[in-house]
């Protein structure tokens, strides 16, 4: 089991014919994932990579009854997709473009939920369940197969995250990379019911990092919800406030969104909290043991 | 990006947002013309600097005669301004604002921002201007009236009638600080506002609403679509190894520490920083060399961070996914051929092309690169490697 996307899950590229696009779709299909299709403006009726290419969404989604679009347009274009992608039935867009501006993808998440469409991004490597499909930009060969759910703000610390968990024996069941932008799609409260769910998840690790409220808000359904152990790290603790760190939403503002209150208020709720992104692999070991 | 004082209030006029009169300056007797230009009897000379807490620093200054404009304003210019906002070391005043004073009945405070977790733009605004909204925040967060709106519709009447009411607006203010409100959220959404602050906002004798100072920050991914907005960037209030850096696609920003950081990704760039801080050690900057990294922008890094000469050593972590290692171990090399790297580097090197690049750094032999084998042991030996040990 999984969450989200699997080996039968049907995917379309917007922006397929891309330099970005055609890059990461190939690489994507080398793990095993389902790409049949993808949309370009233009040049629909083409064959790229092997797979059909289509004008529109709409007809990509009639054509192949794909559920799933994985989108690489540029910045400017992103919000477009996006609709396009929910007005066309899309069930999940993961959106790997980076830059988007905040006003477009405000109107693009309104739309998208309206619509019933989840959307995971913008700004993020995407979403992968181990050894079955990788939707997204995340070098597959990290990611084993095992009992660990992660979710993370961070494409790097995925990485980092995952590769510990793998070295100390265990494996992961999805990996989702939900971006650090101020807008996103899928965050922690809506996905982690999802790994509580899935039988094979027994363990979830959290990555957060300072900006916002997300964490603390995940902090009270972890609270509430979740009986699985969770283990989080949040980057940023030696951050100076009023900086911008690289992602658009890491910053401090008016003394929020601190890492130092998003930890305090993790371990209120009965997670383990490492001080040091070295420590989770360690972590997550440990936890599982009490368990078994 | 943010903008000036002045900047603002350019913007607002077009809005339709009324500001005092005021003419900018770069020059003592400048300021004096200008003041004499405005008229009236009293002005007030304002320090242009991209930061709050102006007044309190000394920035913000009454005149009374034309005589006194010209004396504040060549004690103001050439000033360096310390701020709550602009750390210890303060910032350079190159410009003051001449402005007509204004004739003040009350002080509110109006600003937008984006509310994250609603995910809307959120209108704020309080009976207690002039001071820091933080500070009110804290103390009195009943005083602060917030209003999401939702842009799908735009500022309703509803939106404008709950912030007047918020306030405790007479009848007859009600619909002129509506107006005044309206325009400030229109031009919020129009020119991908990240923050406007207008903070006083004055209620004067004539019973108007004025904004006295203005506040504004911008969305950098949106500034392709606003050319006038990017052409009011001003180039000396950035740090101005940031600015290079970021010429070369990399994020950088300087800290007090020793140990300079090299990462890719925004979050591993974070982390990393946080480990040597747990580690007893104390990082130097943040640097994320982004998913485009090669030899040039990796030898770009070492130069920015070499600048600093507080740095003892300095830790290269890469976790490459789409950044191959190889390409970062000859960046590596090519830096110490440019630069005369004369501190221990610490260099963690995992994921694609791994293999390959620790085979560059073994056959190249240089003394001082020190190879680490994972986030943990690179940050125990970066601190050490700082401490001379």
């Amino acid at each position: 089991m999984s969450i989200l996307v699997n080996k039968d899950t049907k995917v379309i590229v917007q922006g397929f014919t891309g330099k970005e696009g055609s890059f990461h779709a190939e690489q994507c299909m080398a793990y095993g994932t389902k790409i049949v299709g993808g949309v370009t403006p233009n040049k629909g009726g083409q064959v790229h990579l092997g797979q059909p290419v289509f004008n529109t969404v709409k007809e990509a989604v009639e054509a192949t009854g794909a559920t799933v679009s994985m989108i690489f347009v540029p910045p400017a274009f992103v919000a477009d997709a996006v609709m396009e992608a929910a007005d066309a039935g899309i069930e999940l867009a993961v959106i790997i473009t980076e830059g988007a501006p905040v006003r477009d993808m405000q109107a693009a998440k309104a739309f998208a939920v309206k619509h019933g469409m989840m959307t995971i991004g913008p700004n993020c490597p995407g979403i992968i369940t181990a050894e079955e499909c990788k939707i997204g930009i995340m070098p597959g060969m990290i990611f084993k197969k095992g009992n660990v759910g992660l979710i993370s703000k961070s494409g790097t610390l995925t990485y980092e995250g995952a590769n510990q968990v793998v070295k100390e024996g265990f494996g992961i069941t999805t990996a989702v990379g939900i971006g650090g932008d101020p807008i996103i799609g899928l965050s922690y409260k809506q996905l982690l019911p999802m790994f509580e769910a899935d039988p094979e998840t027994e363990c979830i690790v959290m990555i957060g990092e300072i900006g916002g409220d997300l964490e603390i808000q995940a902090a009270a359904y972890i609270k509430e919800h979740i009986t699985k152990p969770v283990v989080a790290f949040i980057a940023g603790q030696t951050a100076p406030a009023g900086k911008r760190m690289g992602h658009a939403g890491a910053i401090i503002s008016g003394g929020a969104g601190t890492a130092a209150e998003k930890m305090a208020a993790l371990e209120a709720a009965g997670v383990k909290v490492v001080v040091s992104p070295a420590e989770i692999g360690k972590a997550v070991a440990e936890v599982l043991s009490k368990r078994s | 990006m943010n903008i000036h004082e002045y900047q603002a209030k350019q913007i607002f006029a077009k809005y339709g947002v009324p500001t005092p009169r005021g003419i900018i300056a770069n020059t003592p007797s400048q300021a004096m013309t200008n003041a004499q230009e405005l008229g009236g009897k009293i002005w007030v000379v304002k320090a242009q600097i991209h930061a709050g807490g102006r007044g309190l620093g000394g920035g913000v200054k009454l005149a009374k005669s034309l005589k006194e404009v010209k004396q504040l304003a060549s004690e103001i210019l050439g000033m360096t301004l310390v701020t709550h906002q602009t750390g210890p070391e303060g910032k350079l005043v190159q410009k003051v604002y001449i402005e007509e004073g204004a004739d003040i009945v009350d002080e509110l405070y109006l600003g937008v921002v984006l509310d994250r977790a609603r995910e809307m733009p959120v209108i704020m605004a309080s009976t207690e201007g002039g001071m820091a909204i933080e500070d009110v925040a804290h103390d009195s967060p009943e005083k602060i009236i917030k209003v999401a709106v939702d842009p799908a519709i735009g500022f309703q009447g509803f939106h404008g009638r709950e912030l007047a009411f918020g306030l405790g607006l007479a009848k007859e203010e009600q619909g002129k600080f509506i107006k005044f409100a309206k325009a400030v959220y229109n031009l919020y959404m129009e020119n991908d506002a990240e923050m406007i602050e207008i903070n006083p906002l004055i209620k004067t004798a004539s019973g108007d609403f004025m904004a006295l100072d203005g506040k504004m920050g911008f969305d950098d991914s949106a500034l392709g679509r606003h050319p006038d907005i990017e052409d009011m960037r001003d180039i000396s209030e950035e740090d101005a190894d940031e600015r290079e850096a970021s010429r070369y696609g990399l994020s950088y920003i300087s800290l007090d520490g020793e140990i300079g950081c090299m990462v890719n990704g925004a979050g591993l760039a974070m982390g990393t920083m946080d480990t040597i801080n747990y580690m007893g050690g104390t990082p130097a900057n943040f640097l994320d060399v982004g998913g485009s990294a090669n030899a040039e922008t990796v030898a770009k890094g070492f130069e920015i961070i070499l600048k600093n000469p507080k740095v003892k050593a300095i830790f290269v972590n890469i976790f490459g996914g789409i950044v191959r290692c190889d390409r970062i171990a000859n960046g590596i090399l090519e830096a110490t051929k440019i630069t005369d790297v004369n501190v221990p580097v610490i260099v963690r090197l995992d994921g694609t092309n791994a293999p390959e690049a620790a085979e560059i750094l073994k056959n190249a032999n240089i003394p001082n690169i020190i190879v680490a084998t994972d986030l943990g042991d690179g940050a125990a030996k970066s601190v050490a490697a700082a401490k001379g040990k």
